[in-house]
């Protein structure tokens, strides 16, 4: 049980996976929350463009990546203010056209078809201590600017439209919740890849959601199951033998399959109870009469 | 340029406001004392919500003056049909986002910010709903919510856009007493009504809006004419006068002289008794 502990990368990859699904789902519950899911998605494969232009011109993976990340954000933020257009139209066009450069450039460069896939699949058991303070303080930035802005971007999640009326900047912290959005991504594209990052953005949040009303409470039980099914994925991982990005995302998935239930058996039972109640309060109606 | 006199709150010369570049009211004149209560009528897509949203400086301004006295603290309460019900958050939370500002840069409150909400809670009377979920509300208790968030700010001037949209006759009592309470204690107050006969009837003063302009600024006396409203609205309108009452009724479009050419046009009558409108 405790072989995966004995190896170093095993180690890397558990504390990797444990600080990416507990900040992916701690930004994905403002995510859902603004009904922005498919961003998530978009920005992972805009990023993926990133990061394949920054492979070629030898420029750092990070930086590079979310340098793209920030300048698709804000390409989707310009586009989206047309009404002509929309948000999720202009997300649809600027995420695709920087997925499409990525790949233009790989079929230029055929010779990294091997860095290609680790991208879109992600490779965490690849993961250098180097990688992991990288991560760590990605994931230590974010964190601030959540803890800083909290209350402003829980107004504006809730109520955009009157924020600015209460003092709030809207363009301001809806920027910054961007680019800390668009780290999140860049952050957990070696953990997830390219094509589960939206799982692990919405899938802890909507379990969350599906548990309790309160958003302090939403939001502390989506980070408690981003890391537990992170570090759960890698370590289980180890012993069925499969991706670790993707076996993290069926964990979560098998949480999210189990709250579902819970939640459905629940509704059953309060519907019988309700049931029962009406019999009774029928049968002693009849009797009084 | 004149500037915002001592005794004005605010003060709109001018105006013409909108979105994207297309104006959506001009030539907007307006003048707000401390202590006001006012009401802005007019059909739907006219123009209330802008002009109340202009108080706050959001529309773009494509022509005139708009000023509101420097320290005015601006409380604003929109229409509960724009909010998002199914957010996972309670009563009291939504009344402490007012006072985001206070501990802006941590994310919790502080004891005396939660002591704030409980009393301004009470004081609306939904205090034993604070730990309740938005969604479990009734149509007056979002009222309350979102005025206790607007409130919790200790404001000079209010606005609210719709504030008795959705609620039962006497739910829209208790709020306009709630409102009219709040101005005695020296609030302003300003909102925006579909309600002629609930609502605006019983306001001491009226802006009806049609035509993208204010086309009649005063005492409903002298706003709720059939002249003014049926610029307005488009269509005739019968104003009843019962004592202090006014009643305004639409006048069906195939009633005989309904555009005025068999019949006088509609005009004010004066009646000894009218029925209740709230019982309609």
């Amino acid at each position: 049980m405790l072989e995966p502990f004995e190896f170093g990368f095993m180690q890397r990859a558990m504390i990797a996976a444990t600080l990416v699904g507990s900040v992916t789902a701690a930004v994905g519950v403002f995510v859902i929350l603004r009904r922005l899911a498919y961003i998530g998605h978009g920005l992972a494969h805009s990023i993926f463009g990133g990061a394949v232009v920054s492979f070629t011109i030898g420029f750092n993976f990070f930086l590079g990546a979310s340098i793209w990340g920030a300048f698709s954000v804000f390409l989707i933020n310009q586009a989206a203010r047309r009404r002509q257009i929309g948000g999720d139209a202009a997300i649809g066009i600027v995420t695709t056209a920087a997925f499409a450069i990525g790949i233009a450039v790989i079929s230029r460069a055929r010779s990294f078809t091997r860095d290609f896939e680790a991208a879109l699949f992600g490779e965490i058991l690849g993961i250098t201590n180097q990688d992991l303070y990288v991560t760590t303080g990605m994931v230590i930035l974010i964190a601030l600017v959540l803890f800083l802005l909290w209350k402003p971007l829980v107004f504006i999640t809730f109520d955009n439209d009157v924020a600015e009326s209460y003092g709030i900047s809207v363009r301001w912290v809806e920027a910054i919740f961007s680019l800390a959005l668009a780290a999140t991504v860049v952050a957990a594209l070696q953990v997830l890849g390219v094509t589960l990052i939206a799982a692990a953005l919405v899938i802890p949040p909507v379990v969350a959601r599906m548990l309790t009303d309160s958003f302090p409470r939403m939001f502390i039980i989506a980070v408690f199951i981003g890391a537990l099914t992170g570090f759960i994925g890698v370590y289980v991982s180890w012993f069925v033998d499969v991706s670790s990005g993707a076996t993290v995302v069926l964990v979560q998935s098998a949480v999210f399959a189990l709250a579902l239930s819970w939640g459905v058996l629940e509704s059953r039972r309060g519907l019988r109870a309700a049931r029962r109640t009406e019999r009774l309060a029928g049968l002693e109606r009849s009797l009084n009469d | 340029m004149a500037t915002i006199g001592v005794d004005q709150l605010v003060r709109l010369e001018g105006v013409a406001v909108g979105y994207e570049g297309v104006a959506a009211l001009r030539d907007i004149d307006l003048q707000i004392a401390p202590g006001e209560l006012i009401g802005i009528v007019g059909p739907s897509g006219c123009g209330k919500t802008t002009l109340l949203r202009s108080l706050l400086g959001e529309p773009e301004l494509y022509a005139g003056t708009a000023e509101v006295a420097s320290h005015t603290r601006v409380g604003y309460v929109p229409q509960v049909e724009t909010v998002d019900w199914n957010f996972p958050i309670t009563v009291e939370q939504v009344a402490l986002l007012g006072s985001w500002r206070t501990n802006r840069w941590l994310p919790w409150t502080s004891r005396a910010e939660r002591s704030r909400a409980r009393v301004v809670l009470a004081q609306l009377g939904i205090a034993d709903l604070a730990d309740r979920p938005i969604r479990a509300l009734s149509g007056g208790q979002q009222q309350r919510t979102f005025l206790a968030r607007a409130l919790i700010r200790s404001p000079d001037l209010l606005l609210l856009d719709e504030p008795t949209s959705g609620v039962d006759i006497k739910t829209r009592h208790e709020i306009l007493h709630q409102l009219a309470a709040l101005n005695s204690a020296g609030v302003t107050v300003v909102l925006t009504t579909h309600d002629l006969n609930g609502v605006a009837s019983h306001l001491p003063r009226l802006i009806a809006l049609g035509e993208q302009t204010v086309l009649a600024d005063g005492p409903p006396s002298e706003v709720l004419q059939p002249k003014i409203l049926e610029r307005a609205y488009g269509q005739p309108m019968l104003v009843v006068q019962s004592g202090h009452e006014t009643y305004v009724l639409p006048v069906p479009e195939e009633a005989p002289g309904a555009h005025g050419d068999d019949l006088p046009p509609p005009e004010v009558v004066s009646v000894v008794a009218a029925p209740d409108r709230d019982d309609a």
